[in-house]
Formats: C-alpha cells, sequence, structure tokens
C-alpha cells in the first residue's frame, strides 16, 4: 500500500512541478477572496483583524475545493482513472498517494500566500511551530475529505459543481478548527489544546474512513 | 400482501395517535406560563428533529448493509429514509424560527443544536443531490452508499466542534433551560406526539418504499418491452 501511495504521489508532485496548475491556481485564487474580502468588509481595523485567521481558511477553503477538483478530472481526462482502478494495487494506496499530493499542494499553497497574507491583514505570527502544525494538520483535513469527495464527484455529471456541495458541510469542523488554531498561532488567542486534538481526530477519523471505502469509490 | 397490511395498519394508527396527539397539545397540555401559545410548537418541533437524526441513522445502517451486501434493497431503504430525514429536518429548520422569533427575539442564533441540524441538512442535500447526477443505477448506489457512511461519522465531530466553538464564543441570547421541569401534563403531551411523528416518519418512509419498489417494477417492464421490440425488429 506505501509503495503504491509513494508511487501515485511522486507522480502527482512532477505533475505539479511541471505545470504549477493546482498550486498556482489556487493560490490566486485565493488572493482574490481576500481581496474582495477587503473591499467587502473593510478589513484594516483592530475588530477585523482579529478575524485575520477566519479570512484566511475561508479563503483557502474554497480555493483547496478549486485545486481538488482538478485532482481527479486529471485522471479522467486522459482515461488515467480506468488504468488506475485495473491496476493490481491495493486503491487504499491510490487514495493515500493523492491524498497526500492534494496535502502537499494546499500546504505550499498556504506557505506562498502567506507573506501576502500577514501584510494585508497587518498580524504578526507569534508562535511559528503553532503555524506550521495548524496548516499542515488543515491541510491534510481538506486532503483527505476533499480528494475522497473529488473521486465521488467525478463520476457524476455535475462534477465541479458537487464536490463543493458534499465535500464543505463535512468539512465543517475541519474548518472550525483551522481557523482556531491558526488564530491561536496569530497570538490572538491563549490556547488552541481542544482543537488541535480536534484537529488531529478529524485527519486520523478521515484518512481512515478513506482508505477503508476507496475501493468502492474507483471501481467502475 | 403481508406488507400492504402491514402498511394500512400503520396508517390507521398513525391517524389515531395523530388525532390524541393533536387534542393533548391544544386541549390538554397547560399552556406555559412565559412563553404563552407559541410553546405549542415544541410539541410538533421536537418529535420532528428526533425522527430526522432517526432518519439519517438510518441512512448510516442501510449504507453500511448495502456496502457489505450490494443487495439493491438497502440502497432504496437508505434513500427513502434519507428523503424523508431531509424532510423532517427542513420542517425543523422551519419550526424553529417560528418559535424563536416570540420567545428570544430573533430568527436564528448559532447556537451549536441549530448548527448542527443546519449542517446535517447540508449534508444530505448534498446526499440526494448526488444520486440525482449519477447515471447508471449501481455506481449510483455505491457512491451514494460512500457519502451516507462518511457523512454520519463526521456528524459527532462536527457537534463536538460546534458545542466548543460556542462555549468560546458568547451567545447573543440567553436559551432559557429548555426541558427543565417539564410539567407531567406537558411530557405526557410530548411522548404521545413523539409516537405520533415516528409512526409518521415510518408510514412515509414505507410509502417511499413502495414508490421505488414500483420505480424499479416500470424499469423493469419497460427494458423488457425494449428487447421485445427489438427482437421484432430483427426478424
Amino acid at each position: 500500500m506505501l509503495r503504491t501511495a509513494g508511487i501515485v504521489l511522486w507522480k502527482d508532485l512532477r505533475i505539479e512541478l511541471r505545470t504549477r496548475d493546482a498550486v498556482s491556481a489556487a493560490l490566486v485564487f485565493a488572493i482574490l477572496v481576500l481581496v474582495i474580502f477587503n473591499f467587502a468588509l473593510d478589513v484594516n481595523t483592530p475588530e477585523m483583524r482579529r478575524l485575520a485567521a477566519g479570512f484566511f481558511w475561508v479563503a483557502f477553503a474554497f480555493a483547496g475545493t478549486l485545486s481538488l477538483n482538478r485532482s481527479f478530472a486529471l485522471e479522467k481526462e486522459s482515461g488515467a482513472g480506468r488504468a488506475l482502478a485495473l491496476a493490481p494495487v491495493d486503491p487504499a494506496g491510490i487514495f493515500l498517494g493523492k491524498c497526500l499530493a492534494n496535502a502537499v499542494f494546499l500546504f505550499v499553497t498556504q506557505l506562498v500566500a502567506l507573506p501576502l497574507f500577514v501584510i494585508f491583514f497587518d498580524v504578526s505570527i507569534a508562535r511559528v511551530g503553532a503555524l506550521a502544525s495548524s496548516f499542515a494538520l488543515g491541510s491534510l483535513a481538506f486532503a483527505a475529505t476533499g480528494t475522497l469527495f473529488s473521486a465521488i464527484a467525478s463520476n457524476t455529471r455535475m462534477r465541479e459543481l458537487l464536490l463543493p456541495l458534499l465535500f464543505l458541510p463535512l468539512a465543517v469542523p475541519a474548518l472550525i478548527a483551522a481557523v482556531e488554531t491558526t488564530s491561536f498561532a496569530l497570538g490572538q488567542t491563549e490556547s488552541a489544546s481542544f482543537w488541535f486534538r480536534l484537529l488531529l481526530v478529524y485527519d486520523v477519523v478521515f484518512v481512515t474512513a478513506s482508505l477503508l471505502v476507496f475501493e468502492y469509490v474507483l471501481e467502475e | 400482501m403481508a406488507r400492504r397490511k402491514i402498511a394500512i395498519f400503520v396508517d390507521a394508527l398513525l391517524v389515531v395517535t395523530m388525532a390524541v396527539a393533536m387534542a393533548m397539545v391544544f386541549f390538554y397540555a397547560p399552556i406555559e406560563s412565559e412563553m404563552g401559545i407559541v410553546q405549542k410548537i415544541f410539541y410538533v418541533h421536537v418529535p420532528l428533529a428526533w425522527n430526522a437524526f432517526l432518519g439519517f441513522a438510518m441512512v448510516f445502517f442501510f449504507s453500511f448493509r448495502y456496502l457489505a451486501t450490494r443487495d439493491h434493497k438497502w440502497d432504496a431503504r437508505a434513500q427513502s429514509a434519507a428523503e424523508v430525514g431531509v424532510l423532517f429536518t427542513t420542517l425543523v429548520l422551519i419550526t424553529g424560527p417560528i418559535w424563536a422569533k416570540p420567545v428570544w427575539g430573533i430568527w436564528w442564533t448559532w447556537d451549536a443544536r441549530l448548527t448542527l441540524t443546519l449542517v446535517l441538512w447540508l449534508i444530505y442535500m448534498g446526499y440526494l443531490m448526488l444520486r440525482r447526477y449519477v447515471e447508471s443505477p449501481e455506481r449510483r448506489a455505491v457512491l451514494a452508499a460512500v457519502v451516507g457512511v462518511t457523512g454520519f461519522i463526521d456528524v459527532p465531530l462536527v457537534y463536538f466542534a460546534i458545542r466548543w466553538w460556542r462555549t468560546q464564543h458568547p451567545q447573543p441570547v440567553i436559551a432559557g433551560g429548555e426541558g427543565s421541569g417539564l410539567d407531567p401534563r406537558m411530557s405526557a403531551t410530548l411522548w404521545v406526539c413523539v409516537a405520533a411523528f415516528t409512526l409518521l416518519f415510518f408510514a412515509l418512509y414505507g410509502r417511499r418504499l413502495e414508490i421505488e419498489a414500483l420505480r424499479a417494477q416500470a424499469e423493469a417492464l419497460r427494458d423488457d418491452a425494449d428487447a421485445a421490440q427489438a427482437q421484432g425488429a430483427r426478424s
């Protein structure tokens, strides 16, 4: 399973390194959302700055659906999805590879967007370790749920529309926990141990559940 | 035929129980001292909510069974339970604000239970929409079952997240300790209402299953007719 996962992950990373499609699209979209927030809500007030983590994660929830949509559309286009389903490998490995690749894309997008975010919202990073773990755990949470639902939605007529409808309600706990842990990292709240634990539990639950059900999603 | 008899029995029981329940709501249960007459909606709201949750638990169980057995009856059951569950949740979300506005002064508050209900509604609306957009019945059943299982696993996580979030952020209204010290006549009425709405749930669920069976039958007949026609054209 791990070997399959490694191969799929490396394949997706290589495609991304050559095209830079997922990260650049998500990044531009996230910046766009942050700019729109600025106009819609006039964010340069102290009260609004306290909500910075919320703006950041909302931007990434939407930007994430963009790159997640692409994750399996890519396989469908070239017929690679069928080849993957036919290949005599563990479906769980394919899921793990895709999921880790998506998590890496989200995480990298966040790291690149971070300086802009700091400039736009005039926030300071009080706890670097907490920020890194918030981004990493949050990206994995979105990727785990998102990869499963992206695979499901890619089977339907309305794939671009259906992914956010299925994925966002289920990602509510992850989104809340990600916002709270990032707030903590920015020094706006005193403690976030509950939220880190919740995010971790969410990651474990959804990665495990997806590993178990992915074989059903992949078959044709 | 036995199924038909059960359906008629459930319907008859439903009519009687619902009549008794409504009579108790309006003539037996005392009028709440602070909220007044509007509190009567409680007897509809709460049983609807409980049965909606029951419906979603059934979707989970049936989806799980479907993945294990690949028997289409489980898929039909999951779909029927989801549809009635979403209908009940919609009614919960409508009766809730009608009750909240006169009592709390606002239509909506992001309280843990309200938010959870709304998120559940969204999850299972997604489930029903997914069913509409998959052509092959085989694939539809499998994909829907996967969503039916993962969606329900998410419920406790959503609940804890929202609850903890609520305790950290100040609440806009002070919701009185609902359910605390119910008058015995009120709780008796509530339980009869719960029975009535549970019967309503299963009556609707049974009807929905019947429709699904008829639809499958009609489809099989149409396929037969198509096949016969194709054969006739060939000879």
